[in-house]
């Protein structure tokens, strides 16, 4: 069985805020360029599984062509394999065209048929979109588990795992293949190690183009604009009082007003 | 802007890197802040860097490290350091001045017996040079050591010694020949629970809270001679040379401590307001800004190089003591600028750089103070000084035999 695990390289978090709209709508991103955040845990549960179950592990992501810092993080994580899909597949494609990309890179991974696993984390920290996991299932036309915190056995063509959801948990069967977005709680990403760090600096990573992967132009939704919001004004004020008793009072009436409690 | 990272480092260093500085603020920086204010060792950092290999980075994987080369070694210093001085010297003392003479002087044997330990982390070990009246003036030392039959009688004290409480190995130097000065110098390798060694803590530090720094006792301590490392009466070239591979890790670390300077000033300086605007828009802000730029530039060059000729097998003493010398003036001076900056607040413990204030003056003073690396550049530019060859030179990083 393999396992392909779906990655994005997006902004270090940190540097989200400087991104100007220039950059964004051109993509030429002058920032550090990371493995998604969410997707770390992906890559964990899928190095955690292929050492439960003997999978052997595929990340693939969609970006421009030597866009490869995320999946070198990966590879040097302890995933065995990568695979870079052009995103020139997908080129002026929504989410659903980007999915479209996906589903048919998951197709190319090992031999035929061979993944019966996608993992992925819940979404990216620039797109946000939480979606494309769901598209990728949809093209495949294999079943969809969400905020998955644990998966418990594969067995028998059958994988069972636990999902959270508001207030309580369910634990859940389903026939194999399954695309599965994984919550933060499933595990803890590892760092790299240096054997992993050696490996991914000196790894090749396989590209798919427009030969290798047809996507339909099937783009229902497109930017009309896109802008950054005001940076919001924070004022400070001081409660003052006679007492701490007598400020920690005003403050709250203060909270209140402003409906913050 | 093309950054040193892109032209100086390979891709395997730039994930070292990334690893590295990933680890500081993960795991360091949430809890260095309150050892530090306690007083306390990080003893819960240890296992993990032991996992991820820091206690080994530059030893070859047949001795049980991780085979990366001396530029990864020092882009892990540079990185822990970013978040405490404390964490960088645990590494610097473990690896850089116990584990790496032993690969460098050490019989085969030795290597087989001592290195893998050491690099797993199952032992802390530490390195036993200065005295209570021996710092820059090694040839000064007063322990002993008396050779009876196949055993060396060891007595004497040693002062100011990092991890000296922490530590189950040390590293000591003590005369064997004490009328022949430096020439009667001689190394030894000592385990924790000898009868006649103690240790203990040094109290009242100005900085590097979050390490321990203590003393070393020994009170005839019976050493086996095959616990000697090195040959009789060559100790003083082996603290040198151990001295080379340790002020590399602290002229690192202190090109991390300037990056921390840059990172909290340029934060603070745009957002905090003086005069209707950012502190940043002020000429005289900018001018320290500009000060630490410039001084980051110039020790990641020197890393660089001083790394560059370790990977080479190429003697450094002088490359590297001018990069200690210049990295931890220029760190003092970064961490000197960046309390300016932050005004009142940089005074206080709530923002990081006036720890690293604390802890870049004893940068300048351990592993050869400014002055001692002052007068070596002195020498070697008046042609005073020159370098001879070693008996056991450290080998050249050779990726395929390390890995």
């Amino acid at each position: 069985m393999n396992i392909a695990v779906l990655i994005k390289q997006t902004p270090d978090t940190a540097e989200l805020p400087k991104i100007s709209v220039e950059e964004a709508r051109s993509g030429e991103l002058r920032a550090t360029m990371v493995l998604n955040p969410w997707d770390e845990f992906a890559v964990e549960e899928a190095i955690d599984l292929s050492d439960r179950f003997g999978c052997e592990t595929t990340a693939v992501s969609m970006g421009r062509a030597g866009e490869t810092d995320a999946l070198k993080h990966a590879l040097a994580m302890g995933v065995e394999n990568a695979l870079l899909v052009d995103e020139e597949v997908a080129s002026g494609g929504d989410e659903w065209a980007a999915a479209d990309a996906l589903a048919a890179a998951v197709t190319r991974v090992g031999e035929e048929g061979d993944v019966e696993l996608v993992l992925t984390g819940k979404m990216s920290v620039d797109g946000n979109s939480g979606v494309i996991y769901a598209g990728v299932a949809c093209k495949l036309g294999w079943d969809l588990l969400v905020n998955v915190t644990r998966i418990v056995d594969i067995a028998d063509g059958k994988l069972i795992a636990e999902q959270a959801f508001e207030g309580g948990q369910e634990t859940v069967e389903v026939p194999m293949p399954v695309v599965i977005s994984v919550a933060k709680e499933i595990n803890e990403p590892r760092y790299p190690s240096f054997m992993g760090i050696r490996k991914a600096s000196r790894a090749a990573i396989p590209v798919l183009g427009s030969a290798d992967i047809h996507v339909a132009a099937s783009s229902t939704a497109r930017w009309t604009d896109l802008e950054k919001p005001e940076v919001e004004q924070v004022q400070v004020r001081i409660i003052e009082g006679d007492s701490v008793e007598e400020k920690a009072a005003r403050l709250a009436d203060v909270l209140m007003a402003e409906k913050v409690i | 802007m093309a950054s040193s990272s892109d032209l100086l480092y390979t891709e395997e260093h730039n994930l070292v890197r990334k690893m590295a500085y990933d680890f500081t603020r993960n795991e360091v920086m949430p809890i260095i802040a309150e050892h530090d204010r306690n007083h306390s060792f990080p003893h819960e950092l240890l296992p993990r860097m032991a996992q991820l290999g820091f206690l080994g980075i530059c030893l070859p994987a047949c001795y049980g490290g991780a085979g990366m080369d001396f530029l990864s070694l020092g882009i892990v210093s540079e990185a822990l350091e970013y978040g405490d001085s404390s964490v960088r010297e645990t590494v610097a003392v473990h690896l850089a001045l116990h584990a790496l003479p032993i690969f460098q002087w050490g019989t085969e044997e030795q290597k087989r017996t001592f290195l893998p330990g050491l690099a797993a982390g199952d032992h802390i070990a530490c390195f036993g040079l200065t005295e209570p009246g021996a710092g820059s003036d090694v040839a000064a030392l007063q322990a002993r050591a008396q050779r009876q039959g196949g055993e060396y009688i060891l007595s004497g004290e040693k002062m100011w010694i990092t991890l000296a409480d922490v530590a189950d190995r040390f590293l000591v130097f003590a005369k064997t020949q004490p009328d022949q000065g430096a020439r009667g110098i001689s190394a030894f390798i000592l385990e924790r629970g000898w009868k006649g060694l103690a240790t203990g803590t040094l109290e009242g530090k100005m900085g590097v809270r979050a390490s321990n720094t203590g003393w070393i006792n020994m009170q005839e301590v019976r050493v086996p001679a095959e616990y000697r490392l090195g040959q009789e009466g060559e100790g003083f070239k082996i603290a040198m040379s151990c001295l080379d591979n340790a002020r590399f890790g602290v002229a690192a670390g202190s090109v991390g401590i300037i990056r921390a300077c840059i990172d909290e000033s340029v934060k603070y300086a745009l957002q905090r307001k003086t005069f209707g605007k950012p502190i940043a828009e002020h000429q005289l802000i900018q001018q320290m800004i500009a000060q630490m730029q410039q001084d980051l530039d110039i020790g990641e060059l020197l890393v660089w190089k001083a790394g560059t000729l370790k990977n080479q097998g190429v003697r450094n003493t002088r490359e590297t003591s001018m990069a200690k010398w210049f990295c931890t003036e220029a760190a003092r001076r970064a961490a000197d600028n960046a309390v300016q900056i932050h005004g009142a607040y940089g005074y206080s413990d709530e923002y990081n750089v006036e720890r690293h204030l604390r802890n870049t003056k004893s940068a300048v003073i351990y592993e050869g103070t400014s002055q001692i690396h002052t007068l070596m550049q002195a020498a070697y530019t008046l042609g005073m000084r020159e370098d001879r060859p070693l008996r056991c030179p450290m080998p050249a990083y050779d990726p395929d035999a390390w890995q």
